[in-house]
């Protein structure tokens, strides 16, 4: 809907007088930077008027004015020459010459941290002789000496016990390796946690949930800065070789919104406009995801489902176009020698059964269990991280939890290794050619089938060993991703999930693979599975497991089963994945509506009103509004009798972020309103600037400034930060309205009257003072439902203000 | 001004400095993995051909097994074709060594030595006010006091010198949000 801010826009004429040659100086005025005009001095436009403070939400509706004004602006001069209608159609442009570069740049990004990671991990273990840069695998790629059992070891790639002392085998080479892989991970965890503290604490965490913030009005100065995405690329790397429990997903993304904020400030169409900068953002979140995981479908669904919370049409076709150009670039560097994006790919086009669902849901509730009690158990730690001493030490406690990591996960051969090539050999369908510990099955001698039909075998002891040390990996991963998820350094969590779910699907599909094996002859196994066919993939079980687990935690439901299935390229197995999802959701959304992200934001307070929820209590805007019965009156500025020194006392004493102005205080009619921002601004402006304003000037918000006699000090016209507009509601409406509306349209604050007139607790018949109003602060949304629900029949507690707690 | 002959010898060399940095005749190869059939054992075989040649036939030599044998055994093999970029490796690796290398430098100098560096300049007097910080590590504690030393510098490096304090100021509200006050990303 198109609301007109005709005082706030610098390009309209708002002062009295003539109007043609004030609009041209004005605009003027704000082309030339501080060149000082002594005509119309007072209809100068204040600077930063319109920006917005660290910690505060943007107007989304003034914006949008903002913006459909430059844009007819443009528009009508287009028409006067050549020059100006290239210059509308650059501007036009300008959007997608931003998406091309975000998708460059994050996918040149994307591809130097695979490569990086690729590396780091392996250093842990040993090093390649002939040229240090290449990692295990690339070190075997050109050698002959590998051979059918021992796929990895070829001369040139060492470890360490073996270059410093020249043994590769025996107890003394064990622990020397193990004291080193230990060692590796704690230097690679400390210069990340380090990096973090002394440059960019910015760059720590996840980013989901901050940005989810951003992108719905918030503003965090700095968090999408150019040193943010420096170091958090930087430390992404070094925290996931350090083998610690988390991934690189979320970090990804917020890599990927630093990139795009970046280019932004290229293009004033962007830089000065919030909401078409978050616009971009969205965007650039979809790029992000798709890089990650190699699913640009995916991206855009994710950044629809989780991270934006607008996300007009025009929206989604940039995206898209924004997360193919990223997936390009991160093609044509190739990070892992074959053309594929990630790095578990399957190709296996194994049909699955009607009867495999049970499984299938079993493991959707087990992903929804899980997912419920990471969240959970996270939050608990993370409060008690912010909370009590224990947050006082984060160097100690991520060096801490880096060493634990490394100690546990080193006996283990399927956690001493990075969680991708743990989750890409659980994806994989055992052939005949693979010589895993996994893949030990007692092979038929006399065996002639072509390798993608092998038929069901008995596990040999192999099988029997991977499984006990997958139970024990399960176990391990599942505790030791609550305490490090939320650390001080940049940590994802989309891999240890997906981790957790895919060692579960494994251990269940080998039991049911083994089951239909020895008892072919039950009923439910005799219907769909021959002796001599191939009925179970337990790799196909892995994938189901791990959408399960991920979906539990996060709570995504479309975007989920688009990236599995886009990362693993089976369309065949999008029933089986749909079934899991949707049954763990279900089952997490028992237990507690928010994901993990959500979980997040309430637990830092950030100012996020969730689409998703629904206010369902019957309260009315006259129970909520401020001020209440024993508050102090509100505070207000009349148009035209109100001195400057008025202001700011008013400024001083209260700390509401707006004031409404009527028209005097007998007769409280609502003229506008008028941020505090703006008004410190522009009276601090006024003061340096003008010659004449003292504190007893009047202030005056009319039109016309009445004609005052010579004697009198010069007045400050500030007709021109009054918002003439102000958002309205009656007192009888209910607050589900007016929660929609806050959602709706973003506002910030609206206003309650009451027959016209300013509304008023009281009697009902007495007018009261002042108008009230309702300052949503979304973050409390929830007690105060929970208040009204416990069914105390009292007023609902507190409120509300938009402003955090800083 | 060099003459044309020196001229294309140096592009020529230039272009096969890059070309070499960037395309390795090694980056190419065919694996093939063949399982083990009958008494033979399971073997990898890996050759630098193209992906037209990419079979079994071309890429398994020796031959394990004779003449009608060969069907049956190229049957269960697979072969792949892979290629990979080693130049793009090197130059990634080096590159991000080298920044992870400066940041520590630059790190190891903000919170060692610059601090020091002050003392021995300036004398102990200034930073005894600064010393006494509770809570926070202050690498960056010395900024107004370098900046009203400065009066005398040229405006350039005046101008670099206020940006960084600039950013140290910002870094330190950062710090105090997210690791003191707990507000952010807890």
């Amino acid at each position: 809907m198109e609301v007109s801010y005709p005082a706030c826009s610098p390009s309209e004429g708002g002062g009295g007088g003539s109007d043609e040659p004030t609009i041209r100086l004005l605009v003027s005025s704000t082309e030339m930077n501080g060149a000082g005009n002594l005509m119309d001095f007072l209809d100068e436009p204040f600077p930063d008027v319109g920006t917005y403070e660290d910690f505060h939400t943007i107007d989304w509706l003034r914006e949008k004015s903002r913006d459909t004004d430059r844009h007819r602006k443009i528009t009508s001069k287009s028409k006067e020459s050549m020059w100006e209608l290239i210059k509308s159609l650059l501007d036009a442009w300008s959007g997608w010459v931003v998406m091309l570069l975000i998708g460059l740049l994050s996918g040149t990004l994307a591809g130097v941290i695979d490569l990086a990671v690729d590396w780091m991990t392996d250093l842990k273990e040993g090093v390649c002789l002939s040229a240090f840069w290449y990692s295990h695998e690339q070190c075997c790629w050109t050698s002959n000496e590998t051979t059918f059992d021992d796929r990895d070891k070829c001369p040139q790639w060492q470890t360490w016990a073996e270059l410093m002392t020249g043994h590769a085998e025996g107890g003394g080479a064990y622990v020397l390796n193990y004291f080193l892989y230990v060692l590796w991970a704690l230097l690679f965890s400390f210069l990340a946690v380090s990096l973090v503290r002394v440059f960019a604490p910015y760059a720590c965490g996840s980013g989901i949930p901050e940005i989810k913030t951003i992108l719905s009005g918030f503003i965090i100065r700095g968090y999408l800065g150019k040193w943010t995405l420096l170091i958090k690329t930087v430390t992404l790397v070094l925290a996931v070789s350090s083998g610690l429990s988390l991934g690189k997903e979320g970090p990804l993304v917020h890599v990927a919104c630093c990139c795009g904020n970046l280019f932004c400030s290229l293009f004033s169409k962007y830089s000065k406009n919030e909401g078409k900068r978050r616009e971009v953002l969205s965007a650039a979140a979809a790029a992000g995801v798709s890089v990650a995981f190699g699913a640009p479908i995916g991206g855009v669904l994710f950044s629809l489902e989780e991270v934006s919370y607008y996300f007009p049409l025009k929206t989604l076709w940039r995206s898209f176009f924004a997360a193919l150009v990223a997936a390009f670039t991160l093609r044509a560097i190739n990070p892992f020698g074959n053309s594929r994006l990630v790095l578990f790919y399957v190709e296996y086009h194994t049909p699955w059964y009607m009867a495999e669902l049970v499984p299938f849901i079993l493991l959707g509730v087990f992903g929804g269990l899980w997912g419920t009690l990471f969240i959970r158990a996270n939050i608990a730690w993370c409060r008690r991280r912010k909370t009590t001493q224990l947050g006082k030490y984060p160097v100690l406690e991520v060096i801490a939890v880096t060493a634990i990591t490394a100690v546990l996960a080193f006996p283990n051969p399927y956690t001493r290794r990075s969680t991708s090539e743990l989750i890409s050999e659980l994806f994989n369908d055992c052939g005949a050619l693979e010589s895993s510990q996994l893949c030990d099955y007692v092979n038929n001698p006399n065996m002639s089938r072509p390798v993608d039909d092998i038929p069901d075998r008995p596990a040999g002891p192999g099988v029997y060993n991977a499984l006990w040390q997958l139970a024990l990996a399960l176990v391990f991963k599942i505790v030791i991703t609550i305490f490090t998820f939320g650390m001080k350094i940049p940590s994802g969590l989309f891999i240890p999930s997906m981790a957790v779910g895919a060692i579960a699907g494994r251990i269940v599909g080998i039991a049911v693979e083994q089951m239909a094996y020895h008892h072919h002859d039950w009923i439910i196994f005799k219907n769909w599975c021959r002796p001599g066919a191939d009925c179970v993939t337990p790799g196909l079980y892995a994938m189901v497991g791990a959408a399960a687990c991920l979906g539990g935690v996060t709570r995504m439901t479309v975007s989920l089963v688009v990236i599995m299935f886009e990362l693993t390229g089976g369309l065949e197995y999008i029933v089986p994945l749909m079934a899991a999802a949707v049954t763990s959701k279900w089952v997490a959304d028992a237990f507690g509506k928010e994901g993990i992200y959500e979980s997040h934001i309430q637990l830092n307070g950030y100012p996020y009103l969730d689409v998703r929820d629904e206010f369902t209590h019957r309260t009315l805007a006259t129970d909520v509004m401020r001020p209440r019965r024993n508050d102090p009156p509100l505070a207000v500025l009349t148009q035209d009798s109100t001195t400057v020194e008025d202001a700011e006392a008013l400024i001083k004493d209260t700390d509401y972020s707006g004031f409404p102005v009527v028209v005097s205080r007998e007769s409280e009619r609502l003229i506008g309103f008028v941020q505090r921002r703006d008004l410190t601004l522009a009276i601090k402006t006024a003061r340096q600037k003008q010659d004449g304003v003292v504190s007893s000037s009047m202030v005056y918000f009319t039109e016309d400034a009445q004609q005052l006699p010579a004697s009198d000090p010069q007045p400050l016209k500030l007709r021109r930060i009054l918002n003439l507009s102000p958002f309205t509601v009656t007192d009888h409406t209910p607050m589900e309205t007016v929660v929609d509306i806050f959602r709706k349209l973003g506002l910030r604050q609206c206003l309650v009257t009451r027959k016209g007139r300013p509304a008023t607790h009281g009697s009902d018949d007495e007018p009261g003072p002042g108008v009230h109003h309702v300052q949503l602060d979304p973050s409390r949304v929830h007690s105060t439902s929970q208040t009204v629900s416990k069914g105390t029949g009292s007023r609902p507690a507190g409120s509300l203000w938009t402003r955090m707690k800083l | 001004i060099m003459s044309p002959v020196l001229l294309k010898l140096s592009e020529k060399t230039t272009t096969n400095m890059i070309c070499d940095l960037f395309q390795n005749s090694e980056d190419i190869r065919c694996k093939c993995i063949c399982p083990p059939y009958r008494d033979i054992e399971g073997q990898i075989y890996k050759q630098n051909v193209s992906l037209k040649d990419c079979n079994c036939l071309h890429v398994v030599e020796p031959m394990p097994v004779d003449g009608k044998d060969v069907e049956a055994y190229c049957l269960r093999c697979e072969c792949k074709y892979e290629e990979r970029s080693s130049g793009t490796i090197k130059v990634t690796i080096i590159m991000y060594l080298s920044i992870l290398g400066l940041l520590l430098l630059y790190m190891v100098y903000l919170t060692l030595l610059e601090p020091i560096l002050k003392r021995r300049l300036f004398g102990h007097s200034q930073l005894i006010q600064n010393d006494d910080d509770v809570g926070d590590q202050q690498p960056f504690a010395n900024a107004h006091n370098v900046l009203s030393h400065s009066h005398s510098r040229p405006n350039m490096l005046n101008k670099v010198e206020h940006a960084q304090q600039r950013w140290r100021r910002q870094v330190q509200e950062q710090r105090k949000s997210v690791f003191d006050r707990h507000v952010v990303l807890s």
